[in-house]
């Protein structure tokens, strides 16, 4: 467990002091949801009903934008060979990699959703809903997402191929995250079993992902 | 019994072409093996074999006497041409975090502070200085005082003496020297002379040969 801790904190301590990838997310995850008011017109009825599923989108693609640095940063400077001489079985490094990643990008971009939702006019008694589901869904994308950037560590153009592998495999999360937070907005559907479904997804990712992102670092250190 | 790391017969191929092949040395606890030969010839390349990050095509490796419930890789310290410093931690954060990351328990950890391991390696008076602002051969020895963090048995250096002044080549001279008396063992490729006490040559040729 200490390797663990020892490298989670570690990535947290660099994505607070290279704070630029968080700044550029929450930035990005700004204007997504600021701009699309002016292009769909000032229909604030039309704005609260498609609010849940904007707030999802656009942080979909702000989480994205972090995604290629993950392992980049240690494979640049060789640590990411130290890593694997390490004790720790490289599964562990990767799963603490995902977690460190979730906690400094998804997290902070959920806790910015609410307030963006008043720009969209989303329903008040949504807001639980949507801070829920962000936070219940989004390990999902950090950790598909880390087997998507394990995959494409040397490529060249590695961070558009990451937006082509990971945005398929979210759509469930997606779904599901939308789908929750609607249902209560509308107050038409029920809220726990789309969001269960959320959660069920999340942990099976939590738990595949490393497996996959350490096969995947073994065969790019080749 | 006497711990020895030891290759029979092994290859390895990039592509289509055999980087080495039908290699086999052994080496001893306190002894060092100096890789030396042109570049290209896989000086490198075995030494990331043994650190286990690339899977020979044949033959096979071992290390006897070693902790079975271990690889060979984690009985290492590999220390390759990038440091693996970073920039935006201070030198002393770089050092605390490699000794925490690469100590499985307080066994593993040696006396003493990591001070000891600047201390060694002259960069006592920088270690609040983000590693960002040290030079090229400050960085090299910041790579290589992780060598003293944790006890490991097998050192696996490439290029060591790569941007060092002769100042730090002495005091790795020392470092090592002091290392394989205590029982260690030392795979170096390097272009220069080295100096310290059991050493035995490897030269690795360039390889010509065909993968069939």
């Amino acid at each position: 467990m200490r390797p663990f801790l020892a490298l989670l904190r570690r990535d947290l301590k660099l994505a607070m002091r290279d704070g630029g990838a968080l700044g550029t997310a929450m930035g990005f995850y700004l204007l997504v949801v600021a701009i699309l008011p002016l292009g769909l017109g000032p229909d604030l009825n039309l704005l609260s009903r498609i609010a849940p599923g904007i707030l999802w989108v656009a942080l979909l693609l702000s989480a994205l934008l972090s995604l290629p640095r993950m392992f980049e940063i240690d494979d640049e400077d060789g640590s990411l060979e130290v890593l694997a001489t390490g004790d720790a079985p490289l599964e562990l490094v990767a799963a603490a990699k995902s977690l460190a990643h979730w906690l400094s990008t998804a997290v902070p971009l959920s806790l910015m959703a609410p307030f963006l939702g008043l720009l969209l006019n989303l329903d008040l008694a949504a807001y639980p809903a949507l801070l829920a589901t962000l936070i219940g869904g989004t390990p999902a994308i950090s950790f598909i997402g880390a087997i998507c950037a394990a995959l494409t560590l040397r490529s060249r153009r590695g961070g558009l191929l990451i937006s082509l592998l990971v945005l398929p495999f979210s759509i469930p999360t997606l779904i599901f995250g939308v789908l929750a937070t609607t249902a209560v907005q509308t107050g038409t559907a029920e809220f726990g079993p789309p969001f269960m479904l959320l959660l069920a997804i999340s942990l099976v990712s939590v738990v595949i992902a490393p497996l996959a992102v350490a096969a995947a670092l073994r065969f790019q250190m080749q | 019994m006497q711990m020895q790391l030891a290759a029979d017969e092994l290859a390895v191929t990039r592509g289509e072409r055999f980087v080495f092949s039908g290699l086999s040395f052994a080496v001893s606890e306190g002894e060092a093996l100096i890789l030396t030969g042109p570049n290209g010839s896989g000086k490198t390349t075995l030494i990331r074999v043994i650190a286990g990050l690339i899977r020979p095509a044949a033959g096979e490796l071992r290390l006897e006497a070693g902790d079975a419930e271990r690889t060979i890789g984690q009985h290492c310290h590999y220390v390759g041409h990038r440091g693996a410093v970073k920039s935006s931690m201070t030198v002393l954060e770089n050092l605390e975090f490699w000794r925490s990351f690469l100590a499985k328990d307080s066994i593993d950890r040696l006396p003493g502070r990591d001070g000891a391991a600047l201390d060694a390696f002259g960069l006592l008076e920088l270690s609040h200085i983000p590693a960002g602002y040290l030079s090229d051969g400050q960085k090299r020895r910041l790579g290589l005082a992780r060598l003293l963090l944790t006890r490991r048995r097998v050192w696996l250096l490439d290029e060591p003496y790569a941007s060092l002044d002769a100042a730090s080549q002495g005091i790795l001279d020392a470092v090592l020297d002091r290392h394989l008396r205590g029982g260690g063992i030392a795979v170096i490729a390097t272009h220069q002379p080295i100096d310290v006490s059991s050493q035995r040559e490897l030269q690795l040729g360039v390889g010509e040969a065909e993968a069939g």
